[in-house]
C-alpha cells in the first residue's frame, strides 16, 4: 500500500459549502472573541504621565543634559495625577521608556548568565566588557545591561498618605528561583569609572534585587514598558494622586521620553483595543468573504461536477495545436 | 557442441558472396590513411607474464565508471557540494560565524549546513556504490583463459591481461578486444553480434590469419608465441592497424581480424583470441562517453528563483547596512548606555563607513533564512523517496524477467512530468526483433486468419468507442455506426480466442494450409512452390536442438520465420551441405516424411540496393528452378508476362497487410532451361573469378539478367513482434500530447512497417520521404545534393502549410544519409521545422550519432524536453544527449541502462512512467518549491523587519535554536510528505485522463505568476506575522501578572505563529492526506511546543531567557493563544479566498476531476465519465485511437455521401 502510493486517504476538496462555512465559522469565532477581548481592554483604566521635560526645573530646559549629569542638582519631582476612573487594585506601576534600544546587539549581549547565577562563576565575565571588571576584581553582575539599570524612583501619595508600593511578585518567578542566585551579592558594582544607572545594596542577593531582575529581560522594542511595582490599594475616580519623582535617569541624551504609567490588567493583560478590532477585523473579513462566496455561487453557478469546464470541452480543438 | 559439427560439414563462407567482399573493398581503403594517433603497441602473445612490468606494462582489464574511489571521494564530493552556489553561501557564513561578526552562535550555522552536505554526500556515495557494484558484475564475469601448457581455465574479466589467450564460446561475450586466431569452423570465419557497439542486429563475419588456423584447439596453444605491433587504444571502432609477427613472418592484420569487446560471439562454437586491449583501453571503452549530469527544468528555474532571493538578500542587507551606518554615526553616540566610545570593535560610531560594512557581513548572515539551506537536501530527499516509489511500482515490474523499474539518477523525476518529443529506437525498444510469420498470400488467396497487434488494438478502441453508452454513439459517428461495427466485429471475435503462439515465429492460423490440406485447394501447385520457396531460398543453417527438432539460425529474423513456418507446413530444412540443401517433405499421403536434396548452383544475395534475394537450384528430377524473393515493387517489374495472373489480387492483400503494419515479401520462382543457364552460369564464373573495378558491376548485371520473367507465386506477410502493449502506450502518449520520433537503424521500409505497426503512419496519411538520390550521391558534389535535400524540405513545408484541411496528417520520413545534410547547421532548422509540423516523423539508417544528433536538434531547437529511449549500445549517444534518457532493462546489453536516468522493463511502461509518476512528481516538486520559498521569505522578511526595531544592529528576535530548528525540523517534514506524497488525482485517472500530463510539459505549476504568487504570499505572511504581534505585545502586560513582553516572548510568539502559519498554509496546499501528512503537518506543530517546553526545562545557562516560557508566561496568558489563533487564520486567509475563487471561476482538469469523484459522479453518471475519459486527449494525429478516428470519417465521408448530401451529420468534435 505504502510503496504503491495506495495509502488510505482523505481528499478534501474546496466545495463551496465548506468553504462558505470555513469563511463563516472563523466571523463567527472571531467577532466574540474580538468583542470579549474589546470589552475587556474598556475595562482596564490606565494613566500615562510622561514626565521627563516636565521634571526638568525652567532654568535647565535648554540644557537639560547638563542637569540629569550634575550631581548637584535637585532631582526630585512632583506630579499630579488624576484618576479618571475607578482603579481596582492591584494597580501596575510601569516606567516606559522610549528610544531605548535595549534590544541593540551591542547591549543585549552585554551579560553573563553563569555569574548571575552562581557565586563560583563570579570571574566569568565573559561579553560583559566594557563593564567586566575593575582593578579590585569582576563585576558582579557585569555587563552594559546591569550597568545601565534605571534608576527613577517613584513615591506615591493620596492626600499625603503614603501608598506603598510594593514590589512582591513583579518578576517572573523562573527568573527569581533560577537565574539569579540567591548567593550572589553585587561587587565593584557601579563603584568606579563611568557610573551609569542604579547602585545596587551590596548586601542583598541578587535573587531579591527585583528592579535588576525586571530590567535584564530586555525588551524587544525600543520603547518600552517594565513594571515598577504594584499598588494594593483601589483607588476612586478623581482622585488627586501625588507621585514624587526621582528624576535620576538619564535620557536627555538621546531624546528618549520617559513614562509613569499605571494600569489595571484584565485577562488579556493591559489596555490593549488593537486585538479586539484585529479580531473584529478579521471576523468582520471572513464574513464579508463568504457573503460574496454566496453571491458568487448564485450569480455565476457551476454545478461542481459539470465536466463542461475540463479544458478539453472549453477548447475541443484541442489544448496543444 | 553443435557447431563443430557444422564446421566438419561446410564451408559456410562459400555462402557469402559479393556482400563481404563489398565491406572488405570499403574497409581496406580506409586503412591506407593510417588513422589512430600512434603505433607504438607491442603485444606478446600468449606470454601475459612479459606485460606484467613497463613499459610493456598495460591497463588491467579492470573498469570502472565510478565518479569516486575511496580516496578521491571526501575532496571530490565536497568539492561538487560546494559548487552549489547556495552551498558556498551557506560555507561563508559558517566560516564567518566563528568571528563576531555573525549574528547568531556558530554552532546554529554550521549544524545545519553538515547536516545537508552530510545527507547530499551520502546519497552520492550510496549511487557510486551502485555503480561499483555494477562494474564488479562485469569484471567478476569468467572466460576461460590459457594457463599454460595448453590447459585453459576460467578466470575472471578483470585478471584478463594482454597477450592472454582466451577462449570465448558461444553466445558469451568478448571480454577485452582480441586478436581473433582460429574458430571452430575450417577456415577460421566467426559471427559476431555488435549491437552493443551500433545496434545492427545482423551478424558480422570475421576472419582469422591463414597463419593462425592450426591453433584450433586447447593443447596447440602449449609452445604458441607471436608477436602483434599495432596502433595505441583509440576509439575508433571499424579501424585497426597492425601486424602479427608469427614464426618469422610479418602478417598484417586488419579489422576483420578484430573481435571487440561487448560484442557477441554468434552462430559459431567457439573462438580462440590474444587479447589486445584491456580494460580502459578496449574500443568500447573508449568510446564511452562520461555521462552527463542533466538538471531539470524545474531546477534550472529553482536556480533563477534562488538568484532572485539573493538580491533580495543582498538588497536588504545593503539597507540595512546603510540604516545601521546611519544610526552609528548620528545617533549611537548619545547611546550611553552601550558605552559607544568604549572597545567599540563594530559599532565603531567615529568609522561608521566601517562599521556599515561589518554589518553588511553580519545582514548577509542574518537574512541567509531567506535562502533555504534546506532547500536543496530536501529535494534530494523527496526524489530519492520519488525514486523509491518508481522502483517498487508494481505496473512497472516486469513479471517474465523479474525486472522492476528504475530511477537511476533520482535528479530528473520531475521532468518525467514535462516530456514533450519522445524520441524512441525501434529494434528491442519498440518491436522484440522477433518476427511471425502471419499471414500469406498464395495464388491469390489470402490465407491466415490471425489478426496484427496492431488490428486487434484498433478494434479494441472501435469496440470501447461504439459499445459505450448509446449518447456516445450519435455523439461520434452518427449513423456510420452499424457498417463500422460489422467491420470490426469480426476482427475483435477472432481477437477474443486469441492464444499465445506455442511455435516462436509462426502465429499463422488457417486450416486450409496446415496438415497437408493445402492439397485440396485450388492451386496445390503453387502452393507446394511456395512452401519450397520459403524452405530453400535462405542463407539460414539449422542446428539440432535438444527435442531433436531444428532451430534455424539465420542472418536476418525474417528468414527464421520463414523456415519455421516452411517447417510447420510441412517442408522442414534439416541440413545445409556446401552444394546442397535438405528439406524433409511431409505429405499426408505418405507415412514417412521424405527427404530431398536441392543442388544449390548460384546464390544471388540480398543486399539493401537490390532488395531480393535469389537461388538457383537443381532438384531431385534434375530441373532448374530460381526461386527469388524480395520486395513487391522489385518482384513485380520482373515478372513474365504470364507470371502477373495473381498480381492483382496479390497487390490488394500486400497492401492489406501493409496497413495491418506486416513486413511483407513477394515470392516468385522462374524455370530455366539447362542451356540457358549453363551459358549464364558460365559467365558469372567468369565475372566472379575476375579481379577488376567492374568486378561488381558486372556481377551486378547478370543476377539482373538471370532474375527476368519471374512467375509471380504469392506474398508472405510477416509480423515484426512488436513489444507487449506497445500500440495502446503510443496511442496513449499521444493523446496526452507527446510526440514520438522513432529512429531506427533499420530499413527505410522496416521501418515504415513498424511505424503502421505502431499506428504512428496509417492509410491516408501524407507521407513525406525525404531522400537523397543514391545515383547523385557519387557523381554530383555535395552542394548539389544539398540544394537537392533543401528543395524537398522547402516543398514539403509548403504542402504542410498550404494544407486546409485540419485532419490532414503528414508523416516525415527521412534516411540516415539525408539526414547528414539535414542536419548541417544551415539546413537543420528548415527540417526542424518541418519536422515539427509532421505528426510523425521516422528516420531510419541512422547511426548512433545521428541519433545523438538529433536529439540535441530537437532538444535545442524547440527548446521543450525530450526523452529519448532505447535499449542497445547505440542509443547511449541518444539517451544521454535527452534530457531524459530511459533504457529498456531486462535485455540483453547493460550499455544502454548503464548511461540512462531510468530504466524499465518493456516500452509501455513509459505510460506510467510519465503518465503517472512524471505528472506526481512535476506537481510535487513544483509546489513544494514554491512552498520552500514562501516559507522562507515568510520567515526571513520577519528578521529584516525587526532590524528597523533595533538600530540595524542585527540582533534577531529569535532565539538561536527557533531559527536552527525552522528549517531543520520544524517545517521540513510536512514539505517532504508534500513532496513524497501529494496526488492531485488517482494514478487511474492520471492514466484515464492522458491529457492531465499536458499540465506538465505546459508548466503550469512553476511558471513565475505561480513563483511570484507564492513569493507575494510570504511577503504577507511576514508583514501580518510581525505587525501584528508587534502591535498586540507592544508595551502592555501580557500576563495576568502585569508583565510586559520581554524579547524572548515575542520572539516565540512570532515563532509560533509562524509554525502554525506556513503549517497550516501547507495542509491547505496539500490534496491528499494519509495518516503521514496528518503525522506531518500537526506533528511539526507539536513538536514545536514540545521543542519550547524541553527546551524551558533545560537549566538557564543554555535556555537563557526561555527557560520556562512556556510553562511559566506564555501557556496561561489568554492573550499569546489569540495571538496564535488570530495570527495564523489572517496569513492563510487571502490564499484560501483565492483558491476557492479560482477554484470556482477557472477550474483546473484535476479540479473538475477531483470534484466528480469527491461527489462519486463517476459512478452514477457512467456515461458522462465514460464520454469524458474518450475525449480526454489531446489532438493528434498518431496512434490507433486516431487512425480508428480517420476511419470512422472515411466511412462517415462514405455514408453522408450515399445517403444525403445536406445533412452532415453531427460534428465530430475530436
Amino acid at each position: 500500500m505504502f510503496t504503491q502510493q495506495e495509502l488510505p486517504a482523505c481528499k478534501p476538496i474546496l466545495t463551496p459549502p465548506w468553504v462558505i462555512t470555513a469563511f463563516v465559522s472563523v466571523g463567527i469565532i472571531f467577532i466574540p472573541i474580538g468583542l470579549a477581548s474589546l470589552f475587556a481592554s474598556e475595562h482596564v483604566v490606565e494613566i500615562i504621565d510622561r514626565y521627563d521635560k516636565d521634571c526638568v526645573p525652567s532654568n535647565y530646559t535648554n540644557n537639560a543634559l547638563a542637569y540629569i549629569q550634575s550631581t548637584q542638582t535637585n532631582k526630585t519631582c512632583t506630579r499630579h495625577l488624576i484618576i479618571p476612573e475607578r482603579m481596582k487594585s492591584p494597580i501596575y506601576v510601569y516606567y516606559q521608556l522610549e528610544n531605548f534600544y535595549q534590544n541593540h546587539r551591542r547591549y543585549i549581549k552585554n551579560r553573563n548568565d553563569y555569574q548571575l547565577r552562581s557565586r563560583a562563576y563570579e570571574f566569568d565575565v565573559d561579553d560583559c566588557d566594557p563593564e567586566a571588571k575593575t582593578e579590585r576584581g569582576p563585576i558582579v553582575p557585569c555587563g552594559l545591561i546591569a550597568w545601565s539599570l534605571f534608576n527613577d524612583t517613584y513615591r506615591f501619595s493620596l492626600q499625603n498618605e503614603v501608598i506603598q508600593v510594593s514590589k512582591q511578585d513583579i518578576v517572573w518567578k523562573s527568573d527569581q528561583n533560577h537565574k539569579f542566585g540567591s548567593n550572589v551579592y553585587p561587587k565593584n558594582f557601579q563603584s568606579s569609572g563611568l557610573i551609569g544607572g542604579a547602585r545596587l545594596n551590596q548586601s542583598i542577593p541578587l535573587s531579591k534585587q527585583v528592579d535588576l531582575i525586571v530590567w535584564m529581560r530586555t525588551a524587544a522594542l525600543p520603547t518600552f514598558r517594565k513594571l515598577y511595582g504594584k499598588i494594593e490599594v483601589e483607588l476612586e475616580a478623581n482622585q488627586n494622586l501625588t507621585v514624587l519623582i526621582q528624576n535620576n535617569y538619564n535620557t536627555y541624551s538621546f531624546a528618549g521620553k520617559k513614562k509613569l504609567v499605571l494600569s489595571t490588567t484584565s485577562w488579556i493583560g493591559g489596555k490593549n483595543d488593537f486585538l479586539g478590532i484585529a479580531y473584529l477585523a478579521v471576523g468582520g473579513l471572513c464574513l464579508f468573504v463568504a457573503i460574496s462566496f454566496v453571491l458568487l455561487y448564485l450569480l455565476k453557478p457551476r454545478p461542481l461536477e459539470d465536466p463542461s469546464y475540463l479544458s478539453w470541452n472549453i477548447n475541443p480543438a484541442g489544448l496543444s495545436n | 557442441m553443435t557447431g563443430g559439427r557444422i564446421r566438419a560439414k561446410i564451408r559456410q563462407s562459400n555462402l557469402y558472396t559479393f556482400a563481404c567482399l563489398q565491406t572488405h573493398a570499403a574497409e581496406t581503403e580506409e586503412l591506407d590513411q593510417f588513422p589512430g594517433p600512434g603505433y607504438s603497441r607491442i603485444i606478446y602473445c600468449n606470454e601475459p607474464h612479459r606485460h606484467a612490468k613497463k613499459p610493456l606494462k598495460y591497463r588491467s582489464n579492470y573498469i570502472s565508471t565510478t565518479k569516486y574511489n575511496v580516496a578521491t571521494f571526501l575532496p571530490k564530493a565536497l568539492f561538487e557540494q560546494f559548487r552549489r552556489v547556495a552551498n558556498f553561501y551557506f560555507l561563508l557564513t559558517a566560516v564567518l560565524s566563528l568571528t563576531d561578526v555573525a549574528p547568531f552562535s556558530a554552532v546554529s550555522m554550521i549544524s545545519p549546513l553538515a547536516f545537508v552536505v552530510g545527507l547530499s554526500m551520502a546519497k552520492e556515495a550510496l549511487e557510486d556504490w551502485r555503480r561499483f557494484i555494477q562494474d564488479m558484475k562485469v569484471n567478476l564475469g569468467k572466460v576461460s583463459v590459457h594457463k599454460g601448457n595448453g590447459v585453459f581455465a576460467p578466470k575472471p574479466w578483470m585478471k584478463l591481461q594482454v597477450g592472454d589467450v582466451v577462449k570465448v564460446e558461444k553466445d558469451q561475450f568478448f571480454p577485452a578486444d582480441l586478436l581473433l586466431l582460429s574458430s571452430s569452423y575450417d577456415d577460421g570465419i566467426c559471427y559476431v553480434e555488435t549491437m552493443n557497439l551500433d545496434g545492427e542486429t545482423n551478424l558480422k563475419v570475421k576472419r582469422a590469419l591463414e597463419a593462425t588456423l592450426p591453433f584450433d584447439d586447447d593443447g596447440s596453444f602449449k609452445d604458441f608465441t607471436g608477436k602483434i605491433r599495432c596502433e595505441d587504444p583509440n576509439p575508433s571502432l571499424y579501424t585497426f592497424v597492425g601486424n602479427f609477427e608469427y614464426d618469422r613472418q610479418v602478417y598484417p592484420l586488419d579489422p576483420n581480424q578484430i573481435l571487440l569487446r561487448d560484442s557477441k560471439l554468434r552462430n559459431t562454437g567457439y573462438v580462440y583470441g590474444v587479447v589486445i586491449f584491456t580494460g580502459h583501453d578496449s574500443k568500447v571503452m573508449q568510446n564511452a562517453t562520461e555521462s552527463p549530469s542533466k538538471r531539470s527544468r524545474i531546477e534550472k528555474q529553482m536556480d533563477k528563483i534562488i538568484y532572485i532571493l539573493f538580491s533580495l538578500l543582498v538588497l536588504i542587507s545593503v539597507i540595512s547596512s546603510i540604516g545601521f551606518a546611519v544610526k552609528t554615526d548620528t545617533q549611537m553616540p548619545d547611546w550611553w548606555y552601550l558605552q559607544p566610545f568604549v572597545d567599540a570593535k563594530l559599532y565603531d560610531p567615529d568609522r561608521p563607513a566601517l562599521s556599515g560594512l561589518f554589518h553588511l557581513v553580519t545582514a548577509l548572515i542574518l537574512y541567509g533564512y531567506l535562502i533555504p539551506i534546506s532547500l536543496y537536501v530536501s529535494i534530494e530527499v523527496v526524489k530519492v523517496l520519488q525514486a523509491m516509489f518508481i522502483n517498487h511500482d508494481i505496473h512497472m515490474y516486469d513479471e517474465e524477467t523479474g525486472t522492476p523499474a528504475q530511477a537511476r539518477t533520482s535528479n530528473l523525476n520531475e521532468e518525467l512530468g514535462q516530456v514533450d518529443t519522445i524520441l524512441s529506437d525501434k529494434t528491442g525498444t519498440l518491436t522484440c526483433n522477433q518476427m511471425n510469420f502471419l499471414k500469406c498470400s498464395v495464388s491469390g488467396t489470402a490465407y491466415g486468419r490471425r489478426s496484427s497487434e496492431v488490428e486487434l488494438a484498433a478494434a479494441e478502441q472501435i469496440a470501447i468507442d461504439f459499445k459505450g453508452p448509446d449518447s456516445d454513439l450519435t455523439f461520434r459517428s452518427g449513423a456510420g455506426v452499424s457498417e463500422i461495427e460489422m467491420e470490426t466485429v469480426v476482427s475483435r471475435e477472432e481477437g477474443k480466442d486469441h492464444q499465445k503462439p506455442t511455435i516462436k515465429g509462426f502465429s499463422f492460423e488457417d486450416m486450409r494450409l496446415m496438415n497437408g490440406n493445402w492439397l485440396k485447394e485450388p492451386d496445390p501447385h503453387f502452393i507446394l512452390l511456395f512452401f519450397r520457396i520459403l524452405a530453400i531460398c535462405h542463407t539460414a543453417i539449422p542446428e539440432v536442438n535438444e527435442t531433436g527438432g531444428f532451430t534455424y539460425e539465420a542472418e536476418s529474423p525474417d528468414e527464421g520465420a520463414f523456415l519455421v513456418a516452411a517447417r510447420e507446413f510441412g517442408f522442414e530444412f534439416c541440413r545445409r551441405t556446401q552444394s546442397s540443401i535438405f528439406v524433409r517433405e511431409r505429405y499426408p499421403s505418405y507415412e514417412v516424411p521424405v527427404e530431398r536434396e536441392y543442388k544449390i548452383l548460384n546464390l544471388l544475395d540480398f543486399t539493401s540496393k537490390r532488395k531480393r534475394m535469389s537461388v538457383i537450384v537443381r532438384d531431385e528430377d534434375g530441373m532448374i528452378f530460381l526461386f527469388c524473393k524480395g520486395a513487391d515493387s522489385i518482384i513485380f517489374e520482373r515478372l513474365a508476362k504470364n507470371g502477373r495472373m495473381f498480381e492483382e489480387a496479390t497487390t490488394k492483400h500486400l497492401n492489406d497487410y501493409g496497413e495491418a503494419g506486416l513486413r511483407t515479401l513477394a515470392l516468385s520462382y522462374r524455370k530455366l532451361e539447362e542451356a540457358e543457364y549453363t551459358a549464364w552460369n558460365n559467365e558469372f564464373h567468369k565475372a566472379k573469378i575476375s579481379i577488376g573495378g567492374d568486378r561488381e558491376a558486372t556481377l551486378e548485371r547478370l543476377s539482373d539478367m538471370m532474375e527476368r520473367d519471374l512467375v509471380l507465386v504469392g506474398a508472405t506477410a510477416v509480423e515484426d513482434k512488436l513489444q507487449k502493449g506497445v500500440p495502446q502506450c503510443i496511442d496513449k502518449l499521444a493523446q496526452a500530447g507527446l510526440k514520438i520520433w522513432v529512429l531506427t537503424g533499420d530499413k527505410m521500409e522496416t521501418a515504415i512497417n513498424i511505424g503502421f505497426a505502431c499506428s504512428l503512419l496509417r492509410q491516408g496519411m501524407k507521407q513525406i520521404c525525404i531522400t537523397a538520390n543514391t545515383d547523385m550521391l557519387d557523381q554530383d558534389s555535395r552542394q548539389a545534393v544539398k540544394e537537392n535535400i533543401l528543395m524537398q524540405i522547402t516543398n514539403a513545408s509548403q504542402m504542410v502549410k498550404l494544407e486546409k484541411d485540419p485532419r490532414a496528417a503528414f508523416a516525415l520520413i527521412i534516411d540516415g544519409k539525408t539526414l547528414t545534410y539535414a542536419l548541417e547547421n544551415d539546413m537543420k532548422h528548415q527540417f526542424l521545422n518541418l519536422a515539427v509540423d509532421c505528426a510523425s516523423v521516422i528516420c531510419c539508417r541512422v547511426s548512433p550519432k545521428q541519433k545523438a544528433l538529433v536529439t540535441r536538434l530537437v532538444k535545442e531547437g524547440t527548446g521543450k524536453t525530450t526523452l529519448a529511449i532505447g535499449d542497445g549500445a547505440n542509443d547511449v549517444g541518444m539517451i544521454q544527449e535527452a534530457d531524459i534518457g530511459v533504457g529498456i532493462s531486462g535485455v540483453e546489453g547493460m550499455q544502454a541502462v548503464m548511461a540512462s536516468d531510468f530504466s524499465i522493463a518493456q516500452f509501455q511502461f513509459l505510460e506510467r512512467l510519465l503518465v503517472v509518476h512524471g505528472h506526481w512528481c512535476y506537481k510535487r516538486i513544483a509546489q513544494m518549491i514554491c512552498y520552500f520559498f514562501y516559507k522562507n521569505i515568510a520567515f526571513g522578511l520577519t528578521l529584516f523587519y525587526f532590524e528597523a526595531f533595533t538600530g540595524f544592529s542585527g540582533q534577531s528576535v529569535y532565539n538561536d535554536w527557533y531559527m536552527l530548528l525552522f528549517n531543520v525540523l520544524l517545517t521540513s517534514l510536512p514539505v517532504i510528505s508534500l513532496g513524497v506524497f501529494e496526488q492531485d488525482v488517482s494514478s487511474e485517472i492520471c492514466l484515464q485522463f492522458p491529457a492531465l500530463y499536458q499540465q506538465g510539459p505546459k508548466n503550469l505549476f512553476f511558471n513565475w505568476y505561480k513563483i511570484f504568487g507564492w513569493m507575494g504570499n510570504g511577503l504577507y505572511s511576514s508583514l501580518i506575522i510581525f505587525f501584528l504581534n508587534l502591535v498586540i505585545f507592544f508595551d502592555q502586560a501580557f500576563r495576568s501578572g502585569g508583565q510586559t513582553a520581554d524579547m524572548s516572548a515575542v520572539g516565540t510568539i512570532m515563532f509560533t505563529c509562524i509554525i502554525w502559519a506556513v503549517n497550516c498554509q501547507i495542509a491547505l496546499t496539500m490534496s491528499h492526506f494519509t495518516w503521514i501528512q496528518h503525522l506531518f503537518v500537526w506533528g511539526s506543530i507539536a513538536t514545536w511546543y514540545l521543542f519550547l517546553l524541553l527546551y524551558g526545562m533545560m537549566s538557564p545557562v543554555y535556555s537563557g531567557n526561555a527557560f520556562q516560557l512556556l510553562i511559566e508566561a506564555l501557556a496561561p496568558s489568554p492573550s499569546y493563544w489569540c495571538a496564535t489563533l488570530l495570527v495564523t487564520i489572517a496569513c492563510n486567509l487571502p490564499y484560501l479566498a483565492h483558491i476557492s475563487f479560482q477554484r470556482w471561476l477557472h477550474p483546473m482538469d484535476h479540479h473538475v476531476i477531483q470534484e466528480i469523484k469527491y461527489y462519486k459522479k463517476d459512478v452514477e453518471d457512467r456515461v458522462m465519465w465514460t464520454r469524458e475519459r474518450s475525449k480526454a486527449r489531446q489532438e493528434t494525429q498518431i496512434g490507433f485511437t486516431a487512425r480508428v478516428d480517420a476511419k470512422i470519417r472515411q466511412l462517415r465521408g462514405r455514408l453522408t455521401k450515399k445517403h444525403s448530401p445536406v445533412d452532415a451529420g453531427p460534428q465530430v468534435v475530436n
